[in-house]
Protein backbone atom coordinates (compact mmCIF):
# COMPACT_ATOMS: atom_id res chain seq x y z
CA UNK A 1 0.00 0.00 0.00
CA UNK A 2 1.39 3.38 -0.92
CA UNK A 3 2.02 5.79 1.89
CA UNK A 4 -0.22 8.80 2.13
CA UNK A 5 1.43 12.06 1.25
CA UNK A 6 1.67 14.01 4.46
CA UNK A 7 0.60 17.62 4.08
CA UNK A 8 1.76 20.72 5.95
CA UNK A 9 -0.69 22.79 7.98
CA UNK A 10 -0.47 26.56 8.15
CA UNK A 11 -2.63 28.53 10.53
CA UNK A 12 -2.43 32.32 10.37
CA UNK A 13 -4.16 34.81 12.61
CA UNK A 14 -7.08 32.55 13.39
CA UNK A 15 -9.77 33.81 15.69
CA UNK A 16 -13.02 32.13 16.61
CA UNK A 17 -15.69 33.91 18.60
CA UNK A 18 -19.19 32.70 19.32
CA UNK A 19 -22.08 35.09 19.82
CA UNK A 20 -23.39 34.87 23.36
CA UNK A 21 -26.83 33.28 23.12
CA UNK A 22 -29.51 35.86 23.88
CA UNK A 23 -32.01 33.50 25.45
CA UNK A 24 -29.63 32.09 28.03
CA UNK A 25 -30.05 33.00 31.66
CA UNK A 26 -32.53 35.24 33.37
CA UNK A 27 -32.97 38.93 33.82
CA UNK A 28 -29.66 39.40 35.65
CA UNK A 29 -27.75 38.07 32.65
CA UNK A 30 -29.55 40.39 30.28
CA UNK A 31 -28.81 43.34 32.56
CA UNK A 32 -25.10 42.56 32.65
CA UNK A 33 -25.02 42.21 28.88
CA UNK A 34 -26.64 45.57 28.33
CA UNK A 35 -24.15 47.16 30.71
CA UNK A 36 -21.36 45.56 28.75
CA UNK A 37 -22.83 46.81 25.52
CA UNK A 38 -22.63 50.29 26.97
CA UNK A 39 -18.90 49.92 27.55
CA UNK A 40 -18.18 48.62 24.07
CA UNK A 41 -20.06 51.32 22.25
CA UNK A 42 -23.67 50.19 22.26
CA UNK A 43 -23.99 48.24 19.02
CA UNK A 44 -21.40 45.46 19.31
CA UNK A 45 -23.14 42.24 20.33
CA UNK A 46 -21.59 40.30 23.18
CA UNK A 47 -19.40 37.41 22.08
CA UNK A 48 -17.30 34.75 23.67
CA UNK A 49 -13.83 34.49 22.21
CA UNK A 50 -12.55 30.94 22.15
CA UNK A 51 -9.45 31.27 20.01
CA UNK A 52 -7.50 34.38 19.13
CA UNK A 53 -4.41 35.21 17.10
CA UNK A 54 -3.44 31.60 16.51
CA UNK A 55 -0.38 31.23 14.31
CA UNK A 56 1.03 27.78 13.85
CA UNK A 57 2.86 25.87 11.17
CA UNK A 58 3.02 22.08 11.17
CA UNK A 59 5.53 20.30 8.96
CA UNK A 60 4.43 17.36 6.81
CA UNK A 61 4.65 14.14 8.79
CA UNK A 62 5.05 15.93 12.10
CA UNK A 63 3.08 14.98 15.20
CA UNK A 64 1.94 18.05 17.10
CA UNK A 65 0.07 17.77 20.38
CA UNK A 66 -2.22 20.57 21.50
CA UNK A 67 -2.75 20.87 25.24
CA UNK A 68 -4.50 23.38 27.45
CA UNK A 69 -7.14 23.73 30.12
CA UNK A 70 -10.68 22.72 29.21
CA UNK A 71 -12.52 25.43 27.32
CA UNK A 72 -9.33 26.85 25.83
CA UNK A 73 -10.42 26.06 22.27
CA UNK A 74 -8.35 22.91 21.56
CA UNK A 75 -11.25 21.07 20.03
CA UNK A 76 -12.43 24.19 18.24
CA UNK A 77 -9.02 24.47 16.57
CA UNK A 78 -9.31 20.88 15.38
CA UNK A 79 -12.87 21.40 14.15
CA UNK A 80 -11.73 24.44 12.20
CA UNK A 81 -9.00 22.38 10.54
CA UNK A 82 -11.46 19.60 9.79
CA UNK A 83 -13.82 22.07 8.13
CA UNK A 84 -16.61 21.45 10.65
CA UNK A 85 -16.46 25.07 11.76
CA UNK A 86 -15.37 28.35 10.15
CA UNK A 87 -13.02 30.89 11.71
CA UNK A 88 -14.22 34.39 12.55
CA UNK A 89 -10.93 35.73 11.22
CA UNK A 90 -7.71 34.38 9.75
CA UNK A 91 -7.05 31.40 7.49
CA UNK A 92 -6.21 27.76 7.86
CA UNK A 93 -4.33 26.04 5.07
CA UNK A 94 -3.79 22.39 4.43
CA UNK A 95 -1.11 21.99 1.82
CA UNK A 96 -1.59 25.22 -0.10
CA UNK A 97 -5.38 25.20 -0.07
CA UNK A 98 -7.50 27.12 2.39
CA UNK A 99 -9.88 24.93 4.42
CA UNK A 100 -13.46 25.78 3.45
CA UNK A 101 -15.36 22.67 4.50
CA UNK A 102 -14.87 18.99 5.21
CA UNK A 103 -12.55 17.61 2.59
CA UNK A 104 -10.94 14.38 1.59
CA UNK A 105 -7.42 15.31 2.65
CA UNK A 106 -8.23 15.39 6.34
CA UNK A 107 -9.68 12.77 8.62
CA UNK A 108 -10.95 13.30 12.14
CA UNK A 109 -10.82 10.86 15.00
CA UNK A 110 -13.23 11.94 17.69
CA UNK A 111 -13.07 11.43 21.42
CA UNK A 112 -16.00 9.01 21.09
CA UNK A 113 -15.63 6.31 18.44
CA UNK A 114 -18.86 7.48 16.73
CA UNK A 115 -19.34 4.20 14.90
CA UNK A 116 -22.61 3.58 13.09
CA UNK A 117 -24.28 0.93 15.29
CA UNK A 118 -26.10 -0.81 12.43
CA UNK A 119 -22.93 -1.46 10.47
CA UNK A 120 -20.32 -4.09 11.19
CA UNK A 121 -16.78 -3.15 12.13
CA UNK A 122 -15.65 -3.73 8.53
CA UNK A 123 -18.51 -1.66 7.12
CA UNK A 124 -17.69 1.15 9.53
CA UNK A 125 -14.09 1.19 8.36
CA UNK A 126 -15.32 1.17 4.76
CA UNK A 127 -17.17 4.42 5.47
CA UNK A 128 -13.79 6.14 5.65
CA UNK A 129 -12.70 5.02 2.18
CA UNK A 130 -12.67 7.89 -0.30
CA UNK A 131 -15.68 8.04 -2.60
CA UNK A 132 -14.99 6.35 -5.89
CA UNK A 133 -12.71 3.68 -4.48
CA UNK A 134 -13.19 0.75 -6.87
CA UNK A 135 -15.45 -1.94 -5.47
CA UNK A 136 -12.78 -4.60 -5.92
CA UNK A 137 -10.32 -2.54 -3.93
CA UNK A 138 -12.65 -1.72 -1.03
CA UNK A 139 -12.59 -5.14 0.61
CA UNK A 140 -8.82 -5.46 0.45
CA UNK A 141 -8.26 -1.94 1.79
CA UNK A 142 -10.61 -2.60 4.70
CA UNK A 143 -8.90 -5.92 5.43
CA UNK A 144 -5.47 -4.24 5.43
CA UNK A 145 -6.64 -1.51 7.79
CA UNK A 146 -8.26 -3.98 10.16
CA UNK A 147 -5.03 -5.91 10.23
CA UNK A 148 -3.12 -2.70 10.91
CA UNK A 149 -5.18 -2.05 14.04
CA UNK A 150 -5.34 -5.74 14.94
CA UNK A 151 -9.05 -6.27 14.49
CA UNK A 152 -9.20 -8.78 11.65
CA UNK A 153 -11.04 -11.28 13.83
CA UNK A 154 -13.71 -8.73 14.76
CA UNK A 155 -14.54 -7.60 11.22
CA UNK A 156 -18.09 -8.94 11.29
CA UNK A 157 -19.02 -7.81 14.79
CA UNK A 158 -21.17 -4.79 15.44
CA UNK A 159 -19.99 -1.81 17.52
CA UNK A 160 -22.17 -2.93 20.42
CA UNK A 161 -20.32 -6.22 20.61
CA UNK A 162 -16.80 -4.81 21.00
CA UNK A 163 -14.98 -3.04 23.82
CA UNK A 164 -14.30 0.69 24.04
CA UNK A 165 -10.64 0.26 23.12
CA UNK A 166 -11.55 -1.85 20.09
CA UNK A 167 -14.15 0.71 19.02
CA UNK A 168 -11.56 3.45 19.25
CA UNK A 169 -9.21 1.40 17.05
CA UNK A 170 -12.02 0.95 14.52
CA UNK A 171 -12.46 4.71 14.59
CA UNK A 172 -8.73 5.14 13.95
CA UNK A 173 -8.84 2.64 11.08
CA UNK A 174 -11.80 4.49 9.58
CA UNK A 175 -9.86 7.76 9.76
CA UNK A 176 -6.81 6.12 8.16
CA UNK A 177 -8.97 4.66 5.40
CA UNK A 178 -9.07 8.08 3.80
CA UNK A 179 -5.27 8.06 3.49
CA UNK A 180 -5.42 11.50 5.03
CA UNK A 181 -2.74 14.08 4.43
CA UNK A 182 -3.55 15.38 7.89
CA UNK A 183 -4.95 13.27 10.69
CA UNK A 184 -6.83 15.23 13.31
CA UNK A 185 -7.32 13.46 16.62
CA UNK A 186 -9.54 15.00 19.27
CA UNK A 187 -8.67 13.40 22.61
CA UNK A 188 -8.89 10.03 20.89
CA UNK A 189 -7.87 8.05 23.96
CA UNK A 190 -9.49 10.26 26.57
CA UNK A 191 -12.36 7.92 27.33
CA UNK A 192 -10.22 4.82 27.67
CA UNK A 193 -8.85 3.22 30.80
CA UNK A 194 -5.20 3.93 31.62
CA UNK A 195 -3.72 0.67 30.33
CA UNK A 196 -5.71 0.66 27.11
CA UNK A 197 -4.65 4.25 26.58
CA UNK A 198 -0.96 3.32 26.77
CA UNK A 199 -1.51 0.50 24.28
CA UNK A 200 -3.37 2.81 21.94
CA UNK A 201 -0.51 5.31 22.08
CA UNK A 202 1.86 2.58 20.93
CA UNK A 203 -0.66 1.67 18.26
CA UNK A 204 -0.75 5.24 16.98
CA UNK A 205 3.05 5.45 16.83
CA UNK A 206 3.22 2.14 15.00
CA UNK A 207 0.64 3.28 12.47
CA UNK A 208 2.40 6.62 12.07
CA UNK A 209 5.73 4.88 11.49
CA UNK A 210 4.17 2.57 8.93
CA UNK A 211 2.37 5.36 7.15
CA UNK A 212 3.73 8.80 8.03
CA UNK A 213 1.05 11.44 7.98
CA UNK A 214 0.79 14.83 9.63
CA UNK A 215 -0.94 14.40 12.99
CA UNK A 216 -2.58 17.04 15.14
CA UNK A 217 -3.46 15.54 18.46
CA UNK A 218 -5.60 17.33 20.99
CA UNK A 219 -5.14 15.93 24.46
CA UNK A 220 -5.50 16.92 28.08
CA UNK A 221 -2.88 14.39 29.05
CA UNK A 222 0.49 16.17 29.26
CA UNK A 223 2.37 12.90 29.53
CA UNK A 224 0.68 11.60 26.38
CA UNK A 225 1.56 14.82 24.55
CA UNK A 226 5.23 14.54 25.50
CA UNK A 227 5.42 10.85 24.69
CA UNK A 228 3.83 11.08 21.25
CA UNK A 229 4.57 14.49 19.81
CA UNK A 230 7.46 16.23 18.09
CA UNK A 231 6.16 19.50 19.41
CA UNK A 232 3.65 20.44 22.09
CA UNK A 233 1.52 23.53 21.67
CA UNK A 234 0.02 24.95 24.85
CA UNK A 235 -3.15 26.99 24.58
CA UNK A 236 -4.81 29.10 27.21
CA UNK A 237 -8.31 30.32 27.83
CA UNK A 238 -8.59 33.74 26.22
CA UNK A 239 -11.96 34.71 27.58
CA UNK A 240 -13.35 33.25 30.75
CA UNK A 241 -17.02 33.77 29.98
CA UNK A 242 -16.91 37.33 31.27
CA UNK A 243 -16.88 38.55 27.65
CA UNK A 244 -13.79 40.69 28.08
CA UNK A 245 -13.46 43.37 25.42
CA UNK A 246 -11.67 42.37 22.24
CA UNK A 247 -8.68 44.65 22.81
CA UNK A 248 -7.78 42.84 26.06
CA UNK A 249 -7.50 39.41 24.49
CA UNK A 250 -4.04 37.91 24.29
CA UNK A 251 -2.99 35.22 21.78
CA UNK A 252 -4.29 31.72 22.43
CA UNK A 253 -0.94 30.02 21.98
CA UNK A 254 1.14 30.45 25.12
CA UNK A 255 3.98 28.18 24.27
CA UNK A 256 5.37 25.90 21.57
CA UNK A 257 7.72 23.32 22.98
CA UNK A 258 10.11 21.11 21.02
CA UNK A 259 10.12 17.72 22.66
CA UNK A 260 13.69 16.42 22.96
CA UNK A 261 14.71 12.99 21.73
CA UNK A 262 13.35 10.72 19.01
CA UNK A 263 10.45 8.30 19.14
CA UNK A 264 9.95 5.78 20.58
CA UNK A 265 10.69 7.65 23.75
CA UNK A 266 11.58 6.27 27.13
CA UNK A 267 8.49 6.71 29.29
CA UNK A 268 10.79 7.10 32.32
CA UNK A 269 12.96 9.77 30.64
CA UNK A 270 13.97 12.34 33.30
CA UNK A 271 13.91 15.23 30.81
CA UNK A 272 10.33 14.39 29.91
CA UNK A 273 9.37 14.21 33.57
CA UNK A 274 10.90 17.66 34.08
CA UNK A 275 9.02 19.04 31.08
CA UNK A 276 5.83 17.41 32.27
CA UNK A 277 6.03 19.21 35.60
CA UNK A 278 6.81 22.43 33.79
CA UNK A 279 3.83 22.11 31.46
CA UNK A 280 1.49 21.07 34.24
CA UNK A 281 2.48 24.08 36.30
CA UNK A 282 1.85 26.20 33.25
CA UNK A 283 -1.66 24.77 33.23
CA UNK A 284 -2.06 25.84 36.83
CA UNK A 285 -1.64 22.42 38.44
CA UNK A 286 0.11 22.19 41.81
CA UNK A 287 2.81 19.56 41.26
CA UNK A 288 4.69 19.66 44.62
CA UNK A 289 7.85 19.50 42.56
CA UNK A 290 10.84 20.61 44.65
CA UNK A 291 13.95 20.81 42.50
CA UNK A 292 15.04 23.40 39.95
CA UNK A 293 12.95 25.43 37.59
CA UNK A 294 9.48 25.49 39.02
CA UNK A 295 8.76 28.87 37.51
CA UNK A 296 5.66 28.97 35.34
CA UNK A 297 6.72 29.08 31.72
CA UNK A 298 7.10 32.53 30.21
CA UNK A 299 4.60 33.77 27.68
CA UNK A 300 5.97 34.05 24.16
CA UNK B 1 -23.64 1.72 -0.38
CA UNK B 2 -24.33 -2.00 -0.01
CA UNK B 3 -21.64 -3.94 -1.77
CA UNK B 4 -21.30 -7.63 -2.35
CA UNK B 5 -18.85 -7.88 0.52
CA UNK B 6 -21.29 -6.01 2.76
CA UNK B 7 -23.91 -8.63 2.12
CA UNK B 8 -21.45 -11.42 2.67
CA UNK B 9 -20.32 -10.02 5.97
CA UNK B 10 -23.90 -9.48 7.05
CA UNK B 11 -24.74 -13.06 6.13
CA UNK B 12 -21.78 -14.43 8.01
CA UNK B 13 -22.72 -12.30 11.04
CA UNK B 14 -26.17 -13.82 10.94
CA UNK B 15 -24.86 -17.33 10.80
CA UNK B 16 -22.43 -16.54 13.57
CA UNK B 17 -25.21 -15.20 15.75
CA UNK B 18 -27.36 -18.23 14.99
CA UNK B 19 -24.49 -20.38 16.20
CA UNK B 20 -24.17 -18.43 19.45
CA UNK B 21 -27.89 -18.55 20.20
CA UNK B 22 -27.92 -22.28 19.53
CA UNK B 23 -25.15 -22.78 22.05
CA UNK B 24 -26.89 -20.74 24.76
CA UNK B 25 -27.10 -23.25 27.60
CA UNK B 26 -30.50 -23.02 29.31
CA UNK B 27 -33.42 -20.73 28.86
CA UNK B 28 -36.40 -20.44 31.10
CA UNK B 29 -39.68 -22.01 30.00
CA UNK B 30 -41.30 -18.65 29.22
CA UNK B 31 -38.56 -17.74 26.71
CA UNK B 32 -39.48 -20.56 24.35
CA UNK B 33 -41.56 -19.54 21.42
CA UNK B 34 -44.03 -22.39 21.77
CA UNK B 35 -44.60 -21.53 25.41
CA UNK B 36 -45.22 -17.90 24.50
CA UNK B 37 -47.86 -18.86 21.95
CA UNK B 38 -49.61 -21.23 24.35
CA UNK B 39 -49.44 -18.62 27.12
CA UNK B 40 -50.92 -15.99 24.85
CA UNK B 41 -53.82 -18.28 23.98
CA UNK B 42 -54.55 -19.08 27.60
CA UNK B 43 -56.65 -16.00 28.31
CA UNK B 44 -58.74 -16.29 25.10
CA UNK B 45 -59.43 -19.92 25.98
CA UNK B 46 -60.57 -18.92 29.46
CA UNK B 47 -62.77 -16.18 28.00
CA UNK B 48 -64.31 -18.69 25.61
CA UNK B 49 -64.98 -21.04 28.48
CA UNK B 50 -66.56 -18.28 30.53
CA UNK B 51 -68.65 -17.23 27.54
CA UNK B 52 -69.86 -20.77 27.10
CA UNK B 53 -70.71 -21.05 30.81
CA UNK B 54 -72.68 -17.81 31.17
CA UNK B 55 -74.68 -18.44 27.99
CA UNK B 56 -75.55 -22.12 28.54
CA UNK B 57 -76.49 -21.58 32.18
CA UNK B 58 -78.83 -18.76 31.13
CA UNK B 59 -76.98 -16.20 33.26
CA UNK B 60 -76.91 -13.89 30.21
CA UNK B 61 -79.87 -14.10 27.84
CA UNK B 62 -79.21 -15.30 24.31
CA UNK B 63 -80.52 -12.16 22.61
CA UNK B 64 -77.79 -10.19 24.37
CA UNK B 65 -75.03 -12.72 24.04
CA UNK B 66 -75.50 -15.80 21.85
CA UNK B 67 -73.58 -18.99 22.59
CA UNK B 68 -70.19 -19.57 20.99
CA UNK B 69 -71.78 -22.38 19.01
CA UNK B 70 -74.33 -20.06 17.38
CA UNK B 71 -71.60 -17.55 16.48
CA UNK B 72 -69.70 -20.43 14.90
CA UNK B 73 -72.89 -21.44 13.06
CA UNK B 74 -73.25 -17.86 11.80
CA UNK B 75 -69.65 -18.00 10.57
CA UNK B 76 -70.27 -21.27 8.75
CA UNK B 77 -73.47 -19.87 7.29
CA UNK B 78 -71.79 -16.70 6.00
CA UNK B 79 -68.80 -18.63 4.77
CA UNK B 80 -70.94 -21.03 2.78
CA UNK B 81 -72.34 -18.28 0.54
CA UNK B 82 -68.91 -16.63 0.32
CA UNK B 83 -69.89 -13.42 2.11
CA UNK B 84 -67.52 -13.91 5.03
CA UNK B 85 -64.58 -14.36 2.71
CA UNK B 86 -65.65 -11.42 0.53
CA UNK B 87 -66.16 -9.06 3.49
CA UNK B 88 -62.86 -9.99 5.09
CA UNK B 89 -61.01 -9.69 1.80
CA UNK B 90 -62.46 -6.30 0.88
CA UNK B 91 -61.77 -4.91 4.37
CA UNK B 92 -58.20 -6.21 4.30
CA UNK B 93 -57.68 -4.75 0.85
CA UNK B 94 -58.92 -1.35 2.01
CA UNK B 95 -56.68 -1.44 5.07
CA UNK B 96 -53.59 -2.48 3.12
CA UNK B 97 -54.08 0.11 0.37
CA UNK B 98 -54.86 2.92 2.78
CA UNK B 99 -52.00 1.88 5.03
CA UNK B 100 -49.52 1.77 2.14
CA UNK B 101 -50.51 5.20 0.83
CA UNK B 102 -50.78 6.85 4.23
CA UNK B 103 -47.54 5.48 5.64
CA UNK B 104 -45.58 6.32 2.47
CA UNK B 105 -46.81 9.90 2.67
CA UNK B 106 -46.13 9.93 6.40
CA UNK B 107 -42.55 8.84 5.78
CA UNK B 108 -41.92 11.56 3.19
CA UNK B 109 -43.61 14.38 5.10
CA UNK B 110 -42.07 13.18 8.37
CA UNK B 111 -38.62 13.33 6.74
CA UNK B 112 -39.24 16.87 5.47
CA UNK B 113 -40.48 18.12 8.84
CA UNK B 114 -37.82 16.24 10.81
CA UNK B 115 -34.86 17.34 8.71
CA UNK B 116 -35.65 20.86 7.59
CA UNK B 117 -36.28 23.72 9.94
CA UNK B 118 -38.34 25.41 7.22
CA UNK B 119 -40.52 22.34 6.73
CA UNK B 120 -41.03 22.14 10.47
CA UNK B 121 -42.07 25.79 10.73
CA UNK B 122 -44.38 25.65 7.72
CA UNK B 123 -46.04 22.27 8.20
CA UNK B 124 -46.04 21.07 11.78
CA UNK B 125 -48.74 23.43 13.12
CA UNK B 126 -51.20 22.63 10.33
CA UNK B 127 -50.56 18.91 10.51
CA UNK B 128 -50.95 18.97 14.27
CA UNK B 129 -54.36 20.61 13.85
CA UNK B 130 -55.45 18.13 11.19
CA UNK B 131 -54.37 15.25 13.39
CA UNK B 132 -56.69 16.52 16.12
CA UNK B 133 -59.76 15.99 13.91
CA UNK B 134 -61.54 12.78 14.98
CA UNK B 135 -61.79 10.11 12.30
CA UNK B 136 -65.58 10.14 12.07
CA UNK B 137 -65.58 13.87 11.36
CA UNK B 138 -63.97 13.23 7.97
CA UNK B 139 -66.56 10.76 6.77
CA UNK B 140 -69.34 13.11 5.55
CA UNK B 141 -66.85 15.38 3.84
CA UNK B 142 -65.01 12.54 2.12
CA UNK B 143 -68.29 11.08 0.92
CA UNK B 144 -69.29 14.45 -0.48
CA UNK B 145 -65.98 14.90 -2.27
CA UNK B 146 -65.11 11.36 -3.30
CA UNK B 147 -68.57 9.72 -3.44
CA UNK B 148 -69.47 6.48 -1.74
CA UNK B 149 -66.79 4.37 -3.33
CA UNK B 150 -63.49 2.81 -2.50
CA UNK B 151 -61.69 6.17 -2.83
CA UNK B 152 -63.38 7.78 0.15
CA UNK B 153 -62.73 4.77 2.38
CA UNK B 154 -59.12 4.34 1.34
CA UNK B 155 -58.51 8.07 1.77
CA UNK B 156 -59.89 7.94 5.30
CA UNK B 157 -57.69 4.96 6.16
CA UNK B 158 -54.70 6.71 4.59
CA UNK B 159 -55.35 9.71 6.86
CA UNK B 160 -55.42 7.32 9.79
CA UNK B 161 -52.16 5.62 8.78
CA UNK B 162 -50.39 8.88 7.93
CA UNK B 163 -50.19 10.42 11.38
CA UNK B 164 -48.47 7.72 13.45
CA UNK B 165 -45.75 7.40 10.81
CA UNK B 166 -45.42 11.14 10.34
CA UNK B 167 -45.17 11.79 14.08
CA UNK B 168 -42.66 9.07 14.93
CA UNK B 169 -40.47 9.68 11.88
CA UNK B 170 -40.29 13.45 12.24
CA UNK B 171 -39.60 13.24 15.98
CA UNK B 172 -36.97 10.53 15.52
CA UNK B 173 -35.15 12.36 12.72
CA UNK B 174 -35.00 15.48 14.86
CA UNK B 175 -33.19 13.51 17.55
CA UNK B 176 -30.68 11.54 15.50
CA UNK B 177 -27.40 11.62 17.43
CA UNK B 178 -25.68 14.77 16.09
CA UNK B 179 -22.34 13.07 16.69
CA UNK B 180 -23.17 10.37 14.15
CA UNK B 181 -24.42 12.91 11.63
CA UNK B 182 -21.21 14.87 12.05
CA UNK B 183 -19.15 11.72 11.62
CA UNK B 184 -21.09 11.05 8.41
CA UNK B 185 -20.32 14.56 7.17
CA UNK B 186 -16.64 14.20 8.01
CA UNK B 187 -16.54 11.09 5.86
CA UNK B 188 -18.06 12.84 2.87
CA UNK B 189 -21.78 12.08 3.19
CA UNK B 190 -24.13 14.91 2.34
CA UNK B 191 -27.73 15.42 1.30
CA UNK B 192 -29.31 12.22 0.06
CA UNK B 193 -26.30 10.05 0.91
CA UNK B 194 -26.33 11.40 4.47
CA UNK B 195 -30.07 10.66 4.68
CA UNK B 196 -29.76 7.10 3.41
CA UNK B 197 -26.37 6.42 5.01
CA UNK B 198 -26.90 7.77 8.51
CA UNK B 199 -30.20 9.43 9.26
CA UNK B 200 -32.68 6.84 7.94
CA UNK B 201 -30.82 3.81 9.33
CA UNK B 202 -30.59 5.61 12.67
CA UNK B 203 -34.36 6.03 12.85
CA UNK B 204 -35.27 2.65 11.36
CA UNK B 205 -36.51 1.17 14.66
CA UNK B 206 -38.77 4.22 15.14
CA UNK B 207 -40.02 3.93 11.57
CA UNK B 208 -41.03 0.33 12.13
CA UNK B 209 -42.81 1.05 15.38
CA UNK B 210 -44.56 3.96 13.64
CA UNK B 211 -45.67 1.56 10.91
CA UNK B 212 -47.00 -0.80 13.52
CA UNK B 213 -49.06 1.93 15.15
CA UNK B 214 -50.24 3.08 11.72
CA UNK B 215 -51.50 -0.39 10.87
CA UNK B 216 -53.51 -0.58 14.07
CA UNK B 217 -54.92 2.86 13.36
CA UNK B 218 -55.79 1.75 9.81
CA UNK B 219 -58.14 -0.91 11.20
CA UNK B 220 -59.73 1.67 13.47
CA UNK B 221 -60.35 4.00 10.57
CA UNK B 222 -61.61 1.13 8.42
CA UNK B 223 -64.50 0.56 10.77
CA UNK B 224 -65.22 4.29 10.83
CA UNK B 225 -65.34 4.25 7.03
CA UNK B 226 -67.47 1.14 6.73
CA UNK B 227 -69.89 1.96 9.51
CA UNK B 228 -71.45 4.78 7.63
CA UNK B 229 -71.47 4.15 3.93
CA UNK B 230 -70.70 0.71 2.60
CA UNK B 231 -72.31 -2.41 1.24
CA UNK B 232 -69.45 -4.79 1.98
CA UNK B 233 -66.78 -5.34 4.57
CA UNK B 234 -66.51 -6.25 8.24
CA UNK B 235 -67.65 -2.81 9.37
CA UNK B 236 -70.71 -3.18 7.16
CA UNK B 237 -71.36 -6.63 8.60
CA UNK B 238 -71.22 -5.11 12.05
CA UNK B 239 -73.67 -2.30 11.41
CA UNK B 240 -75.97 -4.34 9.16
CA UNK B 241 -76.24 -7.12 11.74
CA UNK B 242 -76.93 -4.51 14.41
CA UNK B 243 -79.82 -3.18 12.39
CA UNK B 244 -81.19 -6.69 11.86
CA UNK B 245 -80.71 -7.81 15.44
CA UNK B 246 -78.21 -10.51 14.47
CA UNK B 247 -76.05 -10.39 17.59
CA UNK B 248 -74.26 -13.60 16.53
CA UNK B 249 -73.03 -11.91 13.34
CA UNK B 250 -72.05 -8.77 15.23
CA UNK B 251 -69.86 -10.83 17.52
CA UNK B 252 -68.53 -12.67 14.50
CA UNK B 253 -67.57 -9.34 12.88
CA UNK B 254 -65.80 -8.23 16.05
CA UNK B 255 -63.92 -11.51 16.32
CA UNK B 256 -62.91 -11.25 12.65
CA UNK B 257 -61.65 -7.69 13.16
CA UNK B 258 -59.65 -8.84 16.16
CA UNK B 259 -58.20 -11.79 14.27
CA UNK B 260 -57.28 -9.82 11.14
CA UNK B 261 -55.85 -6.97 13.18
CA UNK B 262 -53.74 -9.34 15.22
CA UNK B 263 -52.62 -11.26 12.14
CA UNK B 264 -51.42 -8.18 10.24
CA UNK B 265 -49.81 -6.86 13.41
CA UNK B 266 -47.96 -10.15 13.84
CA UNK B 267 -46.66 -9.87 10.27
CA UNK B 268 -45.30 -6.39 10.89
CA UNK B 269 -43.92 -7.66 14.20
CA UNK B 270 -41.88 -10.18 12.22
CA UNK B 271 -40.55 -7.35 10.06
CA UNK B 272 -39.70 -5.40 13.18
CA UNK B 273 -37.75 -8.30 14.63
CA UNK B 274 -35.76 -8.69 11.42
CA UNK B 275 -34.99 -4.99 11.26
CA UNK B 276 -33.94 -4.75 14.90
CA UNK B 277 -31.75 -7.80 14.60
CA UNK B 278 -29.92 -6.20 11.71
CA UNK B 279 -29.74 -2.91 13.57
CA UNK B 280 -28.32 -4.05 16.90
Amino acid sequence: MSAATALPVTITGVRRAFPVPASRGGRADRASRSVRRGTTGGTVPAERIVLDQVDLTVEPGEIVAVIGPSGCGKSTLLRLLGGLDTPSAGTLRIGDQIVTGTDTRTAIGFQEPRLLPWRTVAQNVALGLPRGTPRSERATRVAELLELVGLTASADLRPRQISGGMAQRVSLARALARRPGVLLLDEPFGALDALTRLRMQEELLRVHAARPTTVLLVTHDVEEALYLADRVVALRTVSDGEHSPVSDVAPSVVRVLDVPGARPRDRADARLAELRVELLEGLGVVTHHVSGASEPYPAI
Amino acid sequence: MTTVSDQQTAASTRSQRAATTASTPRRSLLDRRGAAVVGGLLLPALLLLGWQLVTTTGLVLAYKLPTPASVWAAAVDLASNGDLYLYTAISTQRVLLGFAIGSALGLVVGAVVGLSRLGDVLLSTTLGAIRAVPSLAWVPLLILWLKIGEESKITLIAIGAFFPVYTTVSAALRHVDPHLVEAGRVYGLRGVSLLTGVQLPAVLPSVVSGLRLALAQSWLFLVAAELIASSMGLGFLLVDSGNNGRVDRMILAIVMLALMGKLTDALIGLLERRVLRRWT
